[in-house]
């Protein structure tokens, strides 16, 4: 036996073994602390999507399957509120990266005081989003806003107006809001894309007789395509989840029409005590998200442009 | 290798020892922490300086308060009481809320701990807002109503030596008010999409002659009397008087636009008052007065005398907290008659013999605005009326904040606005 032993001697591990062990070994602690934040939360939420989950300690949970699912599929105010959920993203991410696009243009073209220009870009995006709604909140106010007062002096308008009393009004006056807290965000990537791309292809197109316009969709667009996108995916799926700045701004009114999507999760949850419900909507948040992300990916990415 | 899984075990056997070290009972004081709202009531500062006595007195306990608007305080509760122990060890609890919270096991049993001093001392309407099937589940803390308030210069300029006592009345002195241009829109109110709009529909609704249900329950805010009132309101902002920024004005807001001198009525707790007569926050201090709640026409010769609305809130001991022995040791000196009394400048005591007899002239001398207060409160309070006590109260409510804000918007008719909710309320009540 100890002749087998001996012909048999443990197995060394290389290097390069050894470095990937020790590697994994000091990764498990943080990869347990990361997967318990994250991942369980997510199976956590999944199981309760399925319950009936009042608000509350000790309280009874029965399963019911996919009632949580279908009685929101079924339900009038979902669907109207995932549509002005779609028109809050839409219209936001859609002024984001049009302001972002041009805004990056003018400073790539190094304008005088362009340095100070970027940096000042920061800081929209720097002001914490509740701070920013409760700044936008004052401006939007009927009585003692900027807004009121600069269109008054403008002699634009001979009343103040109740801008946030106005069903039709107050969601793009939130939309302003979020653009100007969110486009030096689009503004930035763009500008650090158009910085890095390569100036021949525009001056062999401009020595070919290609105009600036035909330069800019024909050349700068496409090769812009990789930073859009991400622009797109992390703004669309941040816009599709607002919330803080409508709760600050007009807390979903008047009459509903500012209710998002998360807005309506978060009054389920907490405010009516329904965790199953709020569950079930998140989940279906996550759903059409991914919806709108793949659609990004399927119409934009196109790998063989990058190579 | 050995050496690593050596420094392993090292680390391994240090994290532990940290955190049985961390779990060690502190010695020391015992801190309880205290959720309450920054809006009506005392102001921070003023129960941070409740507090700071208490500590004094209880250097065994420390207490951390914490302090949101009203808005936010009902959720913060529901996601402090995720938390185990509660992230709160108490937290004030509005009117509308005890049924919700003591269905959801929130909310001490604090019967047995309530003397028999407080319960005979305490106004018995303030009892009631936290007691259920006999059982008392708070310590009363703040008395409160909706009070009319006018600006005294702007009805004088206009040619009115008393306040309105009924709503017509209103509307016709507001015209007056708004043909002199002494103001642009002469009432302001609090209708955003938020309890606010229900306080005020009540105050309208029960002046009316309305109720929120009937005697088996069943929702009737949208008979006659209901879409009268809404019609009402609606009207007053096509006419002009109402302030049409009043869709979007929450109380702190009413307060800024009346405090500022643009309103010649307001409709508000009493804060408002106390703010009213503070030249930081008032253009108008000591133009404020205070006029009985008016009334509909309709609802006077109903014989209803007054209306207004029950903003009354307490402090109630979380359910899982672990001191509750010392939570409720602050609350009982937070709501106790000499600490009451000293801060009757914001809010006017829970203690009925203060409003009674010698402690009565002690009651009114304690501050300035007392002597004002005091019979402004006594004159108002009786006629408060309650919002439906109900576990699924904040879904009804939010259902019928819809329904008013569209009618008011003009997205929809009064009458159908008001059905909708009360069918909203009927399939609640149902589940």
């Amino acid at each position: 036996m100890a002749k087998i032993l001996k012909s048999h001697p443990k197995r060394r591990l290389s290097l390069r073994q050894q470095d990937a062990r020790t590697a994994w070994l000091l990764l498990i602690p943080s990869l347990v602390v990361i997967l318990g934040v994250t991942l369980w939360p997510i199976i956590s939420t999944f199981i309760l999507s399925f319950l009936n989950a009042p608000t509350g300690i000790n309280q009874a949970r029965t399963f019911i399957g996919l009632d949580n699912y279908t009685t929101m599929l079924k339900d009038q105010t979902f669907w109207a509120t995932i549509g002005r959920t779609l028109y809050f993203t839409v219209v936001s991410v859609g002024l984001e990266l049009i302001l972002g696009l041009v805004i990056a243009q003018l400073v790539n073209s190094h304008p005088w005081g362009w340095k100070f220009l970027r940096l000042s870009l920061i800081v929209p995006w720097a002001v914490p989003t509740i701070v920013n709604g409760a700044m936008w909140r004052w401006i939007y106010s009927a009585d003692f806003g900027a807004l009121n007062g600069l269109l008054m002096q403008l002699g634009l308008i001979k009343h103040y107006i109740p801008w946030l009393s106005l069903p039709n009004m107050a969601m793009p006056l939130v939309i302003l809001a979020d653009v100007w807290h969110t486009m030096p965000f689009v503004a930035l990537i763009l500008q650090a894309a158009l910085a890095n791309l390569p100036e021949e292809l525009e001056e062999a197109a401009a020595v070919d007789g290609a105009n600036a316009w035909q330069r800019f969709w024909q050349i700068r667009v496409p090769l812009l395509r990789p930073a859009i996108l991400v622009a797109l995916i992390a703004r669309t799926v941040d816009a599709f989840r607002v919330f803080d700045i409508v709760y600050i701004i007009t807390s979903g009114g008047p009459a509903f029409k500012t209710i998002t999507i998360t807005y309506l999760t978060y009054l389920n949850t907490f405010s009516y005590g329904k965790q199953g419900t709020g569950a079930a909507l998140s989940f279906l948040i996550s759903f059409f998200t991914l919806i709108m992300a793949f659609i990004y990916i399927r119409v934009l990415y196109r790998p063989e442009e990058n190579q | 290798m050995r050496t690593f899984y050596k420094i392993a075990l090292a680390i391994l056997v240090l994290i532990l020892a940290a955190s049985l070290v961390g779990c060690a009972k502190k010695a020391g004081p015992v801190t309880i922490h205290v959720l309450t709202m920054d809006q009506a009531g005392l102001k921070p500062a003023e129960i941070d300086q409740i507090a700071r006595d208490f500590e004094a007195k209880n250097p065994d306990i420390k207490v951390v308060m914490e302090y949101v608007g009203y808005d936010f305080v009902h959720d913060k509760i529901v996601t402090g009481m995720a938390a185990k122990p509660p992230a709160y060890d108490a937290a004030m609890i509005d009117v509308i809320w005890p049924d919700e919270f003591i269905k959801a096991g929130y909310l001490l049993d604090v019967t047995k701990r309530v003397t028999a001093e407080m319960k005979s001392g305490i106004f018995p309407a303030a009892w009631n807002g936290v007691t259920r099937n006999g059982k008392i589940y708070g310590m009363p803390w703040l008395m409160d109503v909706k009070y009319f308030m006018y600006n005294k210069d702007i009805l004088q300029q206009a040619g009115f030596t008393a306040p309105p006592k009924t709503w017509e009345e209103l509307v016709d002195q507001a015209k007056v008010i708004k043909q002199k241009g002494l103001v642009e829109f002469p009432i302001i109110w609090s209708w955003p999409q938020k309890e606010g709009v229900v306080c005020d529909f009540t105050v309208l609704l029960f002046g009316n002659g309305g109720a929120f249900l009937d005697a088996s329950g069943k929702p009737v805010f949208n008979n006659e009397k209901g879409v009268q009132v809404l019609t009402w309101m609606k009207k007053t902002i096509d006419d002009g008087l109402t302030n049409p920024s009043s869709v979007a004005s929450d109380e702190p807001a009413v307060e800024a636009d009346f405090l500022a001198g643009k309103s010649a009525y307001a409709v508000n707790w009493l804060f408002q008052f106390s703010d009213s007569n503070d030249a930081s926050k008032s253009q108008i201090v000591g133009k404020v007065a205070f006029g009985a709640m008016p009334v509909f026409d309709a609802g006077a010769k109903a014989g209803i005398k007054g209306s207004s609305v029950d903003g009354s809130s307490s402090f109630a001991i979380m359910a899982t907290t672990p001191y509750a022995d010392q939570t409720w040791k602050f609350l009982t000196y937070l709501a106790s008659n000499d600490v009451q009394i000293k801060f009757s400048a914001e809010m006017l005591p829970i203690w009925q013999g203060d409003f009674q007899g010698d402690s009565l002239a002690k009651l009114e001398a304690a501050t300035p605005s007392n002597p004002i207060t005091v019979p402004a409160f006594l004159g108002q309070f009786p006629f408060a009326n309650e919002r439906p006590t109900v576990s699924y109260y904040n879904e009804a409510s939010m259902a019928l904040q819809l329904a008013i804000q569209e009618a008011l918007t003009g997205v929809k008719s009064p009458q159908q606005a008001l059905d909708e909710a009360a069918a909203k309320w009927v399939q609640l009540a149902g589940k």
